[in-house]
């Protein structure tokens, strides 16, 4: 019944927010805001973070700290650049997903045979991997070289001979596109929704479809099946599961694997949506991913809400780096955000149905009420008087978001027991 | 699996010349054992004895040296511990190996789960747990998650854990030391009951008279080899200690009362809420505050805790474990807010810093040494400094007196008999009683005027146990006051002055250690007996 | 004491083998590249033709090794109590072009000029440090991600401030943005006569032997007093050995967060110093980037002790000054970073397996002195 409760939160969540949001839009006049461009480009950007949070999922919850995603996303880049132009698309996808998991298979000796600390073994995949690559780089694409002669440099690949193939929803998004219509029209609400879901539905690169159902893939792996429950057993306690004969090492080890793969085919994503491989493509997309993991608190449809948090900041950034800057509407959200919470703390303030409640209330919640009403007003003048951000300040926007979130999340996050902690077999627990 | 037809004439298990060497502790040395199906066989022996390590070999999370294990007459090696699960053997750990944030269905099927085409079959998982636990007569709810579990609970879902394998050999690595007597004997009641069911139970264990109670046949350890084996009819417990440890177990007898006039401790009033702690609001008293907090239906861990410690007292704290016991502690120390007031020889000291409380004389052995006592990977003497970088002998300015501290770890090193090469050792290298000496040898040179004294014998030899046993009394002779939590109610009886019973939080009685029995404070303990609500 | 030497020797020798592992492995890079090992790790120990180029070798060398020494000191100080400051990188960049703006703003006699800006470079690292470890005594976030997001806002920030509120003049054909040139008065002084003493010629590249190298001998041997003998320094050892040990002793985690993470932060912040002292005069957009991260290899190669770091730094220094000699002779240079990184992974887990050995010969040592292995002889 709780289970059913919180789903149900959660799309009302959904839904409010949606309705913030147009309100926002109307109110500002930003109308990317929630223009299909934007959940398109929010879309593309949302993706590699969330295969790296997959990554990091599916590590972290079999007992691995992993902040080598970021070294591994990269032996992604690499490796999908480099099969691409070759063989195309497929060969990418596949040399990717190789070249992360070879990531993961490090980290994975490295802290589940040697026992490494997990941060340790982790920082130094993220100076391998770019220091392979850049070795590979200039082996392979320096002057001279064929590749060289099909536009490679030392710090990129040649195109990719084939993309993803792209699709769109018939009708609704494509052809008669009647969601675009609907948009066009800049209705309350009824665009917004319009905009939303053709940004989603539009031009979908086939890896995209790919990436969403890995989500639920990875739910029902990891909380459904036996394999799973193994592999979260040596996330929560591997002394009890090795005790049952459950092989820790190896379920580790495949975790790890999986984990870089995953984060590999983030490396991928990005290539395909480059259409070549660039050295430092993945602008700590890996550590982004991280975030979001942690920002979900270590569960796949947290995990999801997180990344499309903070593929939507970037999309929003990459729409409006013309003219009018559409990330200072962030203020008037922000402000708006802080209206609501300081309402519905004033209403519990007032409601007369706990008289208990009054007692424990101390000088702290109306300090905190009062800081949230200075900080809307902040941010509302902020929103009235800043025309455009620097563009520095708009590319850290998602960083900010994860620092805020962490702040406001951290102690409700659970994540698991033994998360980071070194085992090896038969040692007392 | 096979034992009804032909292996009912072959022993369950039969371990011969097992060695196992290890650097720095007794492992085994060739170990004989013959158990026979059917029955409860009592391995005994004192702590580092090695009886762990022998269960750990026969469980297969450890390879022997040398020698065979024959398990219903076959020959057997282990490399892990499935390929003993797969012989149908399973073991009850000592440390609960559960995981927390699992159900306790998610914990007995781990390993062993039931599919359907890869995915978990909960359906039939959940039959087979309800049709085992009633057939054994061990309740427990599936769907609970383990975390919210006390510890009898725990212990019936690793009973189920084994039995869900099918095992017909089941050990039991010291499996009442967290139980209370009325726990132990529902427990036993449980073996029995496998027993009859053909079972094979083997039973670790240091407590003699349990031992004698349920065992069918006892082998005895000795410093890591069996010194003999003996039928529980014809033998004594006395005689079982003399096998054991070569002599007469020490008994925690306190004589004559020391206590005196003056009170050293006081702590009055002392609650914790359970969901963390939040200031008491301007304007109203504390009292005010925690009968909102229990109207508002706040769980508290600790409820309202007032007791004193005279000068020359030991006030024992009896409880299960997970009654506030450890909060206790953290709040008294310093380490965990609480609301309520805590005076130390008169002086208020509520608002203090742990390194304050410290300084002005408060000693502390915790309850796990390797966790909250000791620096495993640093020399003896840098673990002398612990807890006193602040004062004479390891303070000097700003630096650390490094020839002073060596020198009184010396003095330590003698007068507390810590065997060890030399001061500059590391703490790992020692054994488990020897560095609980230096730990209380520590705690002792501070002159405290009050020790919390969390467990000070657990997991150590007899020999380090009378020693402690035997500087707790001297300290309390020379006017020190003992807060004494101890899960062995054997000590606690022996060596308080007054006992205190806590449950949920609550100190529920008060109880004279001269006419109370275990089984009457277990009773106390669990609730069973309904306290005395104290003024 | 022959326990701690043997510590030592076998710290020693595991490091050994991961550097001929290393070796090892770039050997089979540089042949899959196509070309000759040997010319490589020739290439290492060439410092050019003639008696100029070879001082000027040595002085890129020894100022290469004065920033990651001090990066590595940065890092170690949060190590050695498990704090994972990841965040050196940021500290630094911040804190180099604060104190490069405010040196460039008035004028005052050298001791003092520099002294200020030293003074205000450690602050600001410090400063940019607290917010981590404040976010993390008080809210529970996780300094490793906490501080890797704040690099990103660092790098950003510098960047903005470089070429927005601190920019300079910037000459003629420049396409470098710069904060605006320090005053002679706040360069440090060089070390170039060193090089007569040993009949050398003084070098003429990049500002000469930076005399900064001076600063960072007298901070690590600093830093080595304050964390092997002070009290403070206990208590971090503590604290990085047995956290919860650590609290019940009195020391008071919270603090030592905040104490840590600032004191790291505020030797973070001197890291761009010694470039911007001895030679560039200003922060510019080709600001030396990367050493915080460096810092964390130097760190871990130098097992989180002074001298460690010390000799870590000297051995990366002396990688990187390759950089040149190994395109000329037709190695990618890139092998320097495989070489470094490859180092970096073996030895932490050469450490691993040492550290292992070392407490297995202790506990063995001390069993065999005690003599309780030995089993009773029980006539029953």
């Amino acid at each position: 019944m709780s289970r059913v409760g919180k789903y149900h939160l959660a799309l009302l969540g959904v839904a409010a927010l949606i309705l913030l949001l147009s309100l926002v839009r109307i109110i500002s006049g930003q109308d990317d805001l929630t223009s299909s461009g934007t959940f398109n480009a929010a879309l593309l950007l949302a993706v590699p973070i969330g295969l790296a949070g997959l990554g990091g999922l599916w590590a972290e919850r079999a007992g691995v700290v992993n902040i080598g995603l970021e070294g591994m996303m990269v032996l992604g880049t690499w490796f999908a650049g480099w099969a691409g132009y070759q063989w195309g698309a497929v060969a990418a996808l596949l040399a990717g997903l190789l070249g992360g998991a070879l990531g993961g298979l490090i980290h994975a000796i490295a802290t589940v045979t040697f026992g490494v600390d997990h941060i340790i073994s982790g920082v130094a995949i993220n100076l391998l991997g770019p220091g392979i690559t850049r070795f590979l780089s200039e082996v392979l694409y320096g002057e001279g070289t064929s590749a060289s002669a099909k536009g490679a440099g030392i710090t990129t690949s040649p195109a990719i001979s084939s993309g993803a193939p792209e699709v769109s929803l018939p009708v609704l998004s494509s052809g008669p596109d009647l969601l675009g219509k609907l948009e066009n029209t800049h209705w309350f609400l009824l665009s917004d929704l319009a905009g939303i879901l053709r940004g989603l539905t539009h031009d979908v690169n086939a890896l995209i479809i790919l990436a969403v159902l890995l989500l639920p893939v990875t739910y029902l792996v990891l909380w459904r099946t036996s394999f799973g429950l193994r592999l979260r057993s040596a996330g929560e306690n591997p002394w009890a599961a090795e005790s049952l004969g459950v092989n820790v090492y190896r379920i580790k080890y495949l975790a790890v694997v999986v984990s870089g793969a995953f984060a590999g085919l983030g490396g991928v994503f990005l290539v395909f949506v480059s259409n070549k491989y660039v050295e430092g493509q993945t602008q700590g997309r890996g550590f982004i991913g991280l975030a979001a993991m942690i920002f979900g608190n270590w569960r796949p449809g947290g995990l999801a809400a997180g990344s499309s948090l903070f593929g939507y900041a970037s999309g929003l950034q990459l729409r409006s780096s013309g003219d009018a800057n559409a990330v200072t509407t962030f203020f008037l959200f922000g402000s708006l955000l802080l209206v609501i919470y300081i309402a519905l703390q004033i209403r519990k303030l007032v409601a007369p149905s706990q008289p208990a409640e009054v007692v424990t209330r101390g000088v702290k919640d109306y300090t905190v009420i009062a800081a949230a009403a200075v900080g809307a007003l902040v941010l509302f003048w902020l929103w009235r008087t800043v025309e455009t951000l620097p563009g520095e300040f708009v590319f850290i926007t998602p960083h900010v978001l994860t620092l805020l979130v962490l702040l406001v999340a951290s102690q409700r996050l659970r994540m698991p027991k033994a998360d980071g902690v070194r085992f090896r077999r038969g040692d007392q627990h | 699996m096979s034992s009804d037809t032909l292996a009912a004439v072959q022993p369950a298990v039969e371990l011969e010349g097992i060695t196992k060497r290890f650097p720095g502790v007794v492992a085994n040395h060739d170990i004989r054992i013959t158990v026979e199906p059917g029955t409860v066989h009592a391995i005994v022996g004192e702590n580092g004895a090695g009886k762990s390590t022998l269960m750990k070999i026969l469980y297969g999370m450890q390879k022997p040296d040398e020698g065979t294990i024959r398990v219903n007459g076959r020959e057997v090696t282990f490399r892990t511990p499935s390929d003993a699960i797969d012989v149908g053997i399973g073991m009850v750990h000592q440390h609960f190996m559960l995981a927390d944030n699992f159900t306790v269905l998610e914990n007995i099927v781990l390993g062993a789960e039931p599919t359907k085409a890869g995915v978990l079959d909960t359906g039939r998982a959940r039959a087979r747990i309800a049709e085992l636990a009633s057939s054994h007569g061990l309740r427990v709810d599936p769907d609970a998650l383990v975390e919210n579990l006390g510890v009898g609970d725990r212990q019936r879902v690793e009973i189920l854990k084994v039995l869900y394998r099918g095992a017909r050999i089941l050990i039991l690595d010291e499996p009442t030391a967290v139980l209370v007597p009325q726990e132990v004997e529902e427990l036993f009641e449980n073996l029995r009951e496998l027993k009859a069911e053909g079972l094979t139970v083997i039973f670790i264990s240091h407590k003699l008279d349990e031992v004698l109670n349920i065992a069918d046949a006892i082998t005895v350890i000795r410093r890591g080899t069996t010194v003999a084996s003996v039928n529980p009819a014809e033998v004594t417990a006395r005689r079982l200690a003399e096998l054991m440890v070569g002599s007469e177990l020490p008994t925690p007898e306190t004589r004559e009362s020391t206590v005196r006039e003056s009170v050293t401790l006081s702590v009055s009033r002392l609650t914790m809420e359970a969901d963390g702690f939040r200031p008491v609001p301007k304007g109203t008293s504390v009292g005010l505050y925690v009968d909102k907090l229990r109207e508002e239906g706040k769980r508290l861990i600790l409820d309202d805790v007032s007791f004193d410690i005279h000068a020359g007292q030991i006030l024992g704290i009896a409880g299960v474990e997970g009654n506030g016991q450890s909060e206790l502690i953290e709040a008294i120390m310093g380490m965990r807010p609480a609301h309520g007031t805590i005076t130390l020889g008169g002086v208020d000291v509520s608002a203090w810093s742990t390194l304050k409380r410290r300084e002005a004389g408060i000693g502390y052995i915790p309850e796990d040494r390797h966790r909250q006592g000791l620096l495993l990977e640093a020399s003896l003497w840098e673990n002398r400094v612990l807890g006193h970088q602040t004062r004479s002998p390891a303070r000097r300015g700003i630096w650390v007196d490094r020839r002073a501290s060596k020198a009184d770890t010396e003095r330590i090193v003698k007068e507390y008999d810590v065997r060890t090469p030399s001061v500059d050792t590391l703490a790992l290298a020692l054994s488990g009683g020897n560095q609980q000496k230096l730990i209380v040898g520590r705690e002792m040179s501070g002159e405290p005027s009050f020790l919390i004294a969390a467990h000070p014998t657990r997991g150590v030899d007899v020999g380090a146990q009378a020693a402690i046993w035997d500087h707790l009394r001297n300290a309390r002779a020379a006017g020190l006051a003992v807060l004494l939590i101890s899960a062995d109610l054997d000590e606690l009886i022996g060596l308080s002055d007054t006992i205190r019973v806590i449950l949920r939080g609550r100190l529920v009685a008060e109880l004279d250690p001269s006419d109370v029995t275990p089984e009457r404070l277990g009773g106390y303990m669990t609730g069973a007996i309904a306290g005395t609500e104290e003024t | 004491m022959p326990a701690g030497l043997n510590r030592a020797l076998l710290t020693v020798a595991g490091a050994i083998v991961a550097i001929v592992l290393a070796i090892a492995i770039s050997s089979v890079a540089i042949i899959a590249a196509g070309a000759s090992p040997i010319d490589a790790f020739a290439a290492f120990f060439d410092f050019g033709e003639t008696a100029r180029s070879v001082s000027n070798g040595i002085a890129a060398f020894l100022n290469r090794a004065v920033p990651l020494f001090i990066a590595g000191l940065a890092v170690a100080v949060g190590f050695r109590m498990n704090l994972f400051n990841i965040g050196v990188e940021g500290q630094y960049r911040i804190a180099a072009i604060c104190a490069a703006y405010v040196g460039s703003t008035f004028t005052a006699p050298k001791p003092i000029q520099i002294l200020v800006i030293i003074v205000v470079a450690a602050v600001v690292g410090g400063a940019y440090a607290l917010i981590p470890a404040v976010m993390k005594v008080t809210r529970g976030v996780n300094e490793v991600i906490s501080t890797i997001m704040l690099n990103y806002i660092a790098i950003s920030l510098a960047s903005y401030l470089v070429r927005g509120p601190f920019a300079g003049q910037r000459a003629a054909g420049q396409l470098t943005t710069t904060t605006p040139q320090l005053p002679e008065s706040a360069m440090f002084p060089n070390l170039n006569f060193v090089f007569d003493w040993f009949g050398l010629l003084p070098p003429t590249r990049g500002g000469g032997v930076w005399g900064f190298l001076l600063v960072a001998v007298v901070l690590g041997l600093v830093v080595w007093v304050v964390l092997e003998r002070t009290r403070f320094g206990f208590n971090v050892k503590a604290s990085g050995l047995n956290g919860p040990a650590a609290f019940a002793s009195g020391v008071n985690p919270k603090k030592m967060v905040i104490a840590a993470m600032v004191l790291s932060g505020a030797i973070a912040g001197l890291i761009g110093l010694p470039e911007i002292l001895g030679d560039k005069g200003a922060f510019n957009s080709n600001f030396t980037a990367g050493l915080g991260f460096l810092g964390i290899a130097v760190a871990l190669l130098g097992r989180n002790k002074p001298v460690g770091i010390a000799i870590a730094a000297l051995l990366f220094a002396f990688l990187d000054r390759a950089q040149g000699a190994l395109q000329i002779a037709d190695v990618p240079s890139s092998v320097i970073t495989i070489i470094q990184g490859v180092i970096v992974l073996l030895v932490v887990i050469a450490n691993e397996v040492t550290n292992r050995i070392a407490m297995r010969l202790e506990e063995q040592r001390a069993a065999r002195q005690l003599d309780t292995n030995r089993p009773v002889e029980v006539a029953a």
